[in-house]
């Protein structure tokens, strides 16, 4: 799937500047995307905004070259699975339950789940090492064991893309690089995967393109190589770093130096 | 939350509905004039006098019916209202809709312009409870067109009790007949029901618990949160419309004819969840058909009592409703 974003201007108040300030974007398919900068540079607005989530005052998102506006819900949530930041239980329910949710979008509202929806979820919980985790209330998991069971839901849905928003911020090593190495492979196997992330190892590490946002606007666009660089950190987190490429992954890594 | 005791869907539908089945059988033999088992087949058959016939076919069906589809109604529109405000306080009235059924009818009551046996006093509540409902949408709807809950739960709130204070107005300055009508109106009975008030209930009844029906997997979703049911392809602005519009007019037309009947639409949803979860594939119909039972028993218990006089169908509810959710709320804290 491509998303395409024209000029998007939002705002959540007339009095402050926009939250996003005129941002274009494009990222093609089979390509792990990532969205860095500082706290408030409009990282998940960017993301709401690509979902439908919040007005535009003006610009236009583009999906697979149709309008985003031309997109219903139901057809949007079966190409694209969400992982937004947080998210809160209201009633007990179990895990493999809360994975069949991202199975609604293929099911009419009388319908049962079909074979192919419950092998959907055990493959999506296998995929996110959850499915031991299958018969568990939702509400009694980790914040890690939670945050892999809200992926795998998003996999259950057979996306096209995958739009996640710090999915990987309360994991372990392990499953960091569980879920980490899994977008890699999915972009690898043909989907989009839009990822905005704090931490700018893993998206120098795992994504081909990254975009880097500096109040609202574009501070940087391109490969690592072309937006990790001293002179462009330090000007949107206003703090001289280093860069040096990592010896084991031969990727930029950035050292922030005292002040 | 209070954790159900894991009954499974189908059995729970199987033992609610033989309930139903047995509650209305009941209420269709027992009254003011209890029927032997004999009359009570005979009278079914049209085989008996003419007597037992009319009780049991022109009194008795209509007014168990009438039951079973206020009492399914008003559970449903409480199972919703509470998906829908993710409140589990929430029921059919929170909103404001008896207020402005009562005002409605307390206004054509106070101003002698029909007696509390008239049709049109049903159309003056229906019409109350509409501009209630109207009301608050109005004012839930934000700039942007989108409905916040929040608000909605607030205005309901809100215009709720200001409706009382229309009520208790028009009362103060009423005389004493119109008073004592108003207020075994306010407190609900089902003495009135006939064939004709029962199609009219069922026309709005049945078409609109079909849509709450259809609603059953946006509002799992919206338990979870708007912004997660939206992408997992629900409208979660049409679902906010249609959940409210659905669920209020079906309690409009409960009690433009029955008058306020409280307790139904709380504690049946929280009964049927501490059953068998909060699933609303399994909450919503289980709903209907246990808020049917609960007060078509409730009528039973209402004219047989103290017969031949009547207790408020209300008085009876939350005498039924309330030792019985204090029980299952200390059930519920165990568990």
């Amino acid at each position: 799937m491509i998303f395409e974003g024209h000029e998007i201007i939002a705002r959540y108040s007339d009095d402050r500047p926009p939250a996003l300030a005129g941002i274009s974007l494009h990222v093609p398919s089979s390509c792990l995307y990532a969205i860095l900068g500082p706290n408030g540079s409009g990282k998940s607005t960017l993301l709401r905004a690509l979902l439908g989530s919040i007005p535009l005052v003006s610009g236009s998102v583009v999906i697979d070259g149709r309008p985003l506006s031309s997109w219903t819900r139901r057809k949007l949530a079966r190409e694209v699975g969400v992982v937004t930041q947080v998210e809160s239980l209201a009633f007990p329910i179990s895990v493999r339950e809360l994975v069949a949710m991202g199975r609604y979008p293929y099911l009419g509202p009388f319908e049962r789940e079909r074979p192919e929806d419950r092998a959907a979820v055990v493959t999506a919980l296998d995929k996110c090492e959850a499915l031991d985790l299958a018969e568990r209330d939702a509400g009694s998991l980790s914040g890690g064991e939670f945050q892999r069971v809200r992926i795998a839901r998003a996999l259950a849905q057979e996306p096209q893309a995958l739009i996640l928003d710090e999915p990987t911020a309360s994991l372990d090593l392990r499953h960091e690089m569980v879920i980490l190495e899994l977008l890699r492979s999915s972009a690898d196997a043909g989907l989009t995967v839009i990822l905005v992330t704090h931490h700018i190892e893993t998206a120098a590490r795992f994504a081909d393109r990254l975009l880097l946002l500096d109040r609202g606007a574009v501070a940087a666009e391109g490969t690592a190589q072309e937006v990790l660089r001293e002179d462009i950190l330090a000007g949107v987190y206003r703090w001289r770093v280093a860069v040096r490429d990592n010896p084991v992954t031969e990727k930029p890594s950035v050292t922030p130096l005292s002040r | 939350m209070p954790r159900s005791i894991a009954v499974s869907g189908p059995a729970a539908f199987s033992l609610v509905s033989v309930a139903l089945a047995g509650i209305v059988a009941l209420a269709l033999r027992f009254g003011a004039v209890s029927l032997t088992g004999r009359e009570f087949i005979e009278g079914l058959t049209g085989a008996g006098p003419e007597a037992t016939r009319f009780i049991l076919l022109e009194l008795r069906a209509p007014r168990a019916l009438m039951a079973t589809l206020v009492g399914g109604g008003l559970a449903i529109a409480g199972a919703a209202f509470q998906a829908l405000l993710r409140n589990p306080l929430a029921e059919p009235y929170i909103l404001g809709i008896s207020g402005g059924a009562a005002v409605g009818a307390v206004l054509v009551l106070a101003g002698g312009w029909v007696t509390a046996t008239s049709f049109a006093l049903p159309i003056a509540a229906f019409a109350g409870a509409t501009l209630a409902i109207l009301l608050v949408f109005g004012v839930a709807l934000s700039a942007n067109r989108r409905m916040d809950v929040r608000i909605l739960l607030l205005a309901g709130v809100v215009v709720g009790a200001f409706f009382s204070a229309c009520i208790a107005l028009v009362l103060a300055v009423a005389d004493a007949p119109t008073v004592r009508s108003a207020v075994l109106w306010m407190m609900g009975s089902l003495s009135g029901a006939s064939w004709g008030t029962l199609i009219v209930v069922g026309a709005y009844t049945f078409p609109l618990t079909i849509v709450l029906l259809t609603l059953a997997r946006p509002f799992n979703l919206m338990a979870i949160g708007e912004d997660t049911a939206t992408f997992l392809g629900t409208d979660v602005e049409r679902i906010k419309r249609l959940a409210y519009g659905s669920a209020s007019f079906v309690a409009a037309a409960g009690v433009a004819f029955v008058g306020v009947i409280g307790f139904v639409g709380l504690v049946v949803p929280h009964a049927v969840r501490f059953l068998t979860g909060p699933d609303h594939r399994t909450l919503l119909p289980l709903s209907f058909l246990a808020g049917a039972g609960f007060l078509t028993l409730a009528d039973l218990l209402a004219r047989t009592i103290i017969a031949p006089a009547e207790v408020p169908i209300g008085v009876v509810t939350a005498f039924v409703g309330v030792p019985f959710f204090l029980v299952l709320l200390r059930k519920s804290l165990r568990t």
